[in-house]
């Protein structure tokens, strides 16, 4: 196991109290796998992933934890989290096109980050690595500026990974992409494990279709809750709880660009996670729900590497 | 690049010839004829000396002319570096009141919108980053950039100068000095400097910090600074990256404060009687003499077209983003 993630919460502070935006997931990563996060907007997928590497100034480590290659992160203090950062978790934002400094050379601003780190900048590498996503050279000598939005998510990708982390996140990196572009920027990501540049990966998007064609496994969430985790073809072709079927079945035919339209195929709204009431955060939406659903139902092995938390499903 | 400074060089041609035509303008649409209040000082009984001398006036003005003649005459002596004879220092070239006044009035402006410029942001940066320095320099900066020029000059000159004697109120120097290259007279001059100096520097000094400070947090919250973050760099890294660039709106307000600037260091001429532009201008004013107002303004303006100038140079230099864009174009 690179990752493991155990009964994680993470609230944002707010005047009204805290938004239990991440409430009690587990679930862990082998070495080499890609993890597809989806789930409607809202549900935590965001939040997941920045508390794997950096919450910032609203949020707060409530319980759980999480172990990389074995160490415990220190999630909940910023300054002991910065020795992992860059080195065993890292981040491609989705905010590429402003990544960078506007007013540094691409080049220079790598140098200073790495030597800010104390890493010693291995030109060939990072020459080979920017031939692989087929950047020239000369990108270095250039500013953020000079490079089209396409190049620059190119470049932030080297940059992010070139200190071979355990575990890249990527949130919601190819929603601003046409598709051609969005293949590409998978087929890139999945070169870099199989490189080994990265260990393991987890891959945040609205998109089903597309987290399909990269993902080893996907984990849907539902309101700040693991929903369902499974292989991606099972996911796809045999998802046990109520949700990921609707969302499964609200989708169009794979490959088909549906991002825009956000999952609103289920009728109703995800309940607030201000206060929410006990139960399943499912209940006002589910077809199957029945008295037992206003128990909290507990993720269960339904079969092997096949997590559903839903009472129909154990 | 050259097309850029082209343009920009054309609109500061073009600001400077209306400067020039405004110039000309004005004293003349001002109520009062100045041959006529200067006789009344000259104080001529007889009526037939009186006509003569404004004749004599009239001619050495030019004032007897179609005013289209007068208007080219003014550019004509424009560029031989005449401005004409002072009417309220009577006969001394209005050339020669201004360039004695110019090096005052330089040596007040320019440190203190440099320094208010650069201490102003150091503190403005230092104050975005801690809380405590946030909750003294901030309301301190509200304080001096809501003072008036006018009002803190007369509180200083009033407070160090008239209640505690610390500094001289008035002059550039001492009457009883005669200025020379001695220690002596050095340390007079820098005397007599400080405290209009001073009173400029603290006014502008609470703008600058104020503005660095909000663009520093602004930048600090920042998509780059954000991902910087997140890659677990050193905050001394983010910080000098958000200084940097939370420079560059600062030297745009610059350029746009410049004038404001000059006529807030006119005013504190003015008050602590310092014998630069400012006080030139005030009895020019006093005593219709337009020839002088003329000069003065010109002076002035050109100054800030000249500066402004430099203001743009340094920020293609500095902000690579213009630089880039303008290579772009070219290509
Ligand atoms: N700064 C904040 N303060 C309060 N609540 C927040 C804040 N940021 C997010 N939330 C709440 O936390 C929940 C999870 O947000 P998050 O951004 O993780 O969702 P997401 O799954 O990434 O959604 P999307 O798909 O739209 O990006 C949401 O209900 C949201 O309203
Ligand atoms: S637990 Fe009940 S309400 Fe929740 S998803 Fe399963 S059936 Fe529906
Ligand atoms: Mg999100």
């Amino acid at each position: 196991m690179t990752l493991e993630v155990d009964d994680l919460r993470v609230y944002y502070r707010t005047l009204k109290g805290d938004v239990q935006a991440l409430d009690g997931v587990s679930f862990g990563l082998r070495d080499g796998e890609i993890l597809g996060l989806a789930g409607e907007s809202g549900c935590g997928k965001t939040t997941l992933g920045k508390a794997l590497i950096r919450l910032d100034g609203r949020m707060k480590h409530v319980g759980g934890s999480v172990t990389l290659d074995g160490q415990v992160l220190p999630i909940g203090e910023d300054a002991k989290m910065n020795p992992y950062r860059f080195k065993q978790v890292s981040l491609i934002p989705q905010y590429s096109m402003s990544a960078m400094n506007p007013t540094r050379k691409i080049g220079r601003m790598v140098r200073e980050l790495l030597e800010s780190r104390r890493e010693k900048l291995d030109l060939d590498e990072l020459h080979q690595r920017l031939e692989l996503v087929e950047l020239p050279k000369d990108v270095l000598g250039k500013y953020p500026i000079e490079l089209s939005g396409g190049m620059k998510q190119r470049m932030v990708m080297v940059i992010s990974t070139l200190l071979n982390p355990s575990l890249l996140i990527a949130d919601e990196i190819t929603s601003a992409l046409d598709v051609s572009t969005q293949k590409a920027v998978v087929t890139t990501l999945k070169g870099f494990r199989d490189r080994g540049f990265v260990k393991s990966m987890i891959f945040i998007t609205h998109d089903i279709s597309l987290t399909n064609q990269l993902a080893d496994t996907i984990m849907v969430m539902y309101a700040g809750k693991l929903a369902e985790k499974a292989p991606a073809s099972t996911v796809v072709n045999a998802p046990k709880h109520p949700y990921t079927q609707l969302l499964i079945s609200s989708l169009p035919e794979v490959g088909v660009r549906y991002a825009d339209k956000r999952l609103t195929g289920i009728p109703g709204n995800p309940p607030s996670l201000l206060k929410p009431e006990p139960g399943c955060r499912f209940r006002a939406r589910c077809p199957l729900a029945f008295e037992k659903c206003a128990e909290d139902p507990p993720p269960v092995e339904v079969e092997k590497d096949h997590v559903v938390a839903c009472w129909k499903a154990a | 690049m050259r097309r850029y400074f082209g343009r920009k060089l054309l609109i500061y041609g073009l600001t400077f010839f209306m400067a020039v035509t405004v110039n000309w303008l004005v004293p003349r649409l001002m109520p009062g004829d100045p041959v006529a209040s200067m006789l009344a000082r000259a104080r001529v009984a007889q009526p037939e000396a009186q006509e003569a001398l404004r004749v004599y006036y009239n001619n050495l003005f030019g004032f007897d002319l179609p005013w289209w003649q007068q208007y080219l005459n003014s550019w004509g002596s424009l560029f031989r570096g005449d401005f004409g004879i002072s009417l309220w220092a009577f006969p001394t070239p209005v050339a020669d009141l201004l360039t004695r006044a110019v090096p005052y009035s330089l040596a007040l402006l320019v440190p203190s919108i440099l320094l208010s410029w650069v201490v102003g942001n150091r503190l403005g940066a230092l104050a975005a980053r801690r809380k405590v320095l946030d909750n003294t320099v901030l309301p301190v900066s509200y304080v001096l950039t809501a003072t008036p020029y006018l009002w803190l000059a007369a509180l200083m000159a009033w407070g160090f100068g008239v209640v505690w004697g610390i500094f001289p109120v008035a002059g550039g120097y001492s009457f009883s000095m005669t200025p020379s290259f001695t220690w002596d007279f050095f340390v007079d001059l820098f005397w007599h400097w400080l405290l209009p100096f001073s009173s400029l520097f603290l006014v502008a000094l609470g703008g600058w910090a104020i503005g660095m400070r909000n663009v520093i947090i602004y930048e600090l919250e920042s998509d780059y600074a954000n991902y910087m973050s997140a890659l677990g760099a050193p905050q001394k890294l983010i910080r000098r990256y958000a200084f940097r660039n939370a420079v560059l709106p600062q030297i745009t307000g610059l350029a746009l404060q410049l004038g404001v600037l000059v006529a807030g260091a006119l005013v504190t001429e003015i008050v602590f009687s310092y014998p630069g532009l400012g006080s030139l201008i005030l009895a020019a004013i006093q005593n219709k003499d337009f020839f002088l107002l003329q000069g003065a303004f010109l002076f002035i303006v050109l100054g800030v077209l000249i500066a402004n100038f430099i203001i743009d140079v340094v920020y293609v230099i500095v902000d690579p983003r213009t630089r880039v864009g303008m290579v772009g174009a070219a290509a």
